[in-house]
């Protein structure tokens, strides 16, 4: 039926901190059922990019429409139902530090759809287990967890509600390879299995590669490249090919005094 | 001309103050009374204030009772009257002390933990974690904590006043020498319901005031541990200057004539 519009179409999007002009027109279209990772130096934009999706930052301009609804300048009632479809991993997990390991997980579930304790408990602990985290987890406090195992219930608590679209903000930054891999592999599954729309942010281009079907790339504030993940590697674009290739020198300076 | 721009900057910062306070209770309010209403919590935080509070308002209360009799007993005898002591701290504890006493430290100890428990949640993402998981903010943390304080602060200002008025018969009997009898008789001849009600109204006001500015100044706190350090003092004096101003309010409205 929607297949042909995009689930989420981003025009002209402006966010500005005081002076400092962090989005400068981002065009970007993610299709439905499509996973889309997004590249970019740090400090681009890239989080506050998604905070403008989902309404937690109000941009200066552009617009920005979820299954052809629009966010920008919406009013409550259209900017929860939106909310209500995505997931989101916080850069910094953002665990309830008041709350033990499966309440977090299961927080969506008990809060938005009036689940019982004893159901969501389940729930959560085979989210918990989905990324590798085991029934004696579900009971401690997140202040008890190291910063990879935080990424993991965050990731957790992100498709506990199975949405259809989930933002996950650098999914296996501080994870050891063999765990990014499983998370990789997560990832793929939602989209895959549970048929859900994917946008990421990762730094990481194994998983880039991995979970994409489409990359596309932040710089000074734009959408400077973006195509299909089997393009990646014969870009004619400079600034792509400096950062995956990770050198140092190139078009982007990264801002160093020595 | 720069003073004048200065001191007109100054005032623009105070009325978009102001502003932000006054749309940031509105919301609160619309939120106070539209479902869905977190029970669990509100009682978390009564208990939290209520029950928690009393030894420190119940001490506060005690000896502010003591001293009040032994004061106006020293200044009652230059011409006297003596007699009136067990008047004056009945009437200053229930219509003054024990509201204003609770208040301040009540602020002191709720309004700082509000603000520092609301703004390590706003600076480490929990709050807007919370939007996304279709869960408002104001109606999961704000609403609570304001109904708390609320409803709450009466309560204990009612103990308090029982117990400053205890203070001072200890007072009266143990040191002073004063008849038991006597002396109750003379607390309870002039009181007046009015000195209750309009204590339990600011104690009412106060709490309000206590859980507004704790969850304001969380709530818009930015910048990590000191940013969250900023909020707890701001949210702490805003709420004792507010108590004092408000006080004198209430006082205007009951009493003046
Ligand atoms: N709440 C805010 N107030 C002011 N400036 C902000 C705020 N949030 C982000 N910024 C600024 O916006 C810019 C982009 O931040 P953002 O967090 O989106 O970077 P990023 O691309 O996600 O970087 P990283 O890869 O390091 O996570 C940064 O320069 C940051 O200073
Ligand atoms: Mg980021």
């Amino acid at each position: 039926m929607t297949e042909n519009r995009p689930k989420i179409r981003i025009r002209g999007l402006v966010k500005r901190f005081g002076r400092k002009v962090v989005l400068n027109g981002v065009d970007l279209d993610i299709g439905y059922r499509e996973s889309v990772v997004i590249i970019g130096g740090s400090g681009t934009g890239k989080s506050v990019m998604l905070k403008c999706i989902l309404g937690l930052l109000a941009p200066e301009a552009g617009s920005i429409q979820v299954d052809g609804e629009e966010v920008v300048g919406a009013g409550r009632a259209v900017r929860e139902r939106v909310s209500r479809k995505i997931g989101m991993l916080f850069q910094g997990a953002a665990l309830f530090d008041s709350l033990s390991v499966w309440e977090n997980v299961s927080f969506g579930l008990m809060q938005a759809e009036g689940m019982g304790r004893t159901e969501a408990r389940k729930i959560a602990e085979e989210k918990l287990a989905a990324v590798g985290l085991g029934k004696e987890v579900a009971i401690l406090s997140p202040a008890e967890l190291s910063g990879g195992m935080k990424k993991r219930v965050g990731l957790a608590r992100a498709i506990a509600t199975n949405p259809e679209v989930i933002f996950f903000d650098e999914p296996t930054t501080g994870l050891d390879p063999i765990m990014s891999d499983v998370i990789n592999d997560l990832v793929v599954k939602s989209v895959k299995e549970l048929g859900a729309t994917a946008l990421s942010i990762t730094h990481d281009m194994a998983s880039a590669r991995k979970i994409a079907h489409r990359i596309a790339m932040l710089h000074a504030g734009r959408i400077i490249w973006a195509g299909p993940v089997a393009a990646i590697d014969h870009v004619d674009n400079a600034y792509v090919d400096q950062f995956i290739h990770g050198r140092a020198e190139g078009p982007i300076k990264m801002e160093v005094r020595a | 001309m720069g003073f004048l721009a200065a001191v007109g900057r100054i005032f623009l910062h105070f009325l978009e103050a102001i502003g932000r306070v006054t749309q940031f209770t509105g919301t609160a309010l619309f939120h106070c009374a539209t479902p869905p209403y977190y029970i669990a919590h509100v009682g978390r935080q009564m208990l939290e204030i209520g029950y928690f509070s009393l030894p420190v308002v119940g001490l506060t209360a005690l000896f502010t009772g003591m001293v009040l009799a032994l004061q106006s007993y020293t200044g009652f005898a230059r011409f006297s009257a003596e007699g009136a002591v067990a008047t004056v701290v009945v009437l200053s504890v229930t219509r003054e002390l024990g509201p204003v006493i609770a208040g301040l430290m009540v602020a002191g100890r709720i309004g700082a933990s509000m603000a520092a428990e609301i703004g390590t949640m706003r600076v480490t993402e929990q709050i807007d974690a919370l939007s996304t998981l279709s869960t408002d903010p104001f109606k999961y943390l704000v609403a609570p904590r304001l109904i708390a304080g609320f409803t709450m602060l009466p309560l204990l200002v009612l103990v308090a006043d029982i117990i400053g008025v205890f203070g001072g018969y200890l007072v009266g009997i143990y040191k002073l020498g004063f008849n038991p009898a006597t002396y109750l008789k003379r607390t309870e001849e002039f009181l007046e319901a009015m000195d209750v009600i309009s204590g339990l109204v600011k104690a009412g006001v106060f709490g309000f005031i206590i859980s507004l500015m704790g969850c304001y100044h969380g709530y818009h706190s930015r910048g990590g541990a000191q940013g969250v350090g900023a909020a707890t003092t701001d949210a702490v004096v805003s709420a004792s200057i507010l108590i004092l101003v408000f006080n004198y309010a209430i006082t205007e409205i009951f009493f003046a004539k």
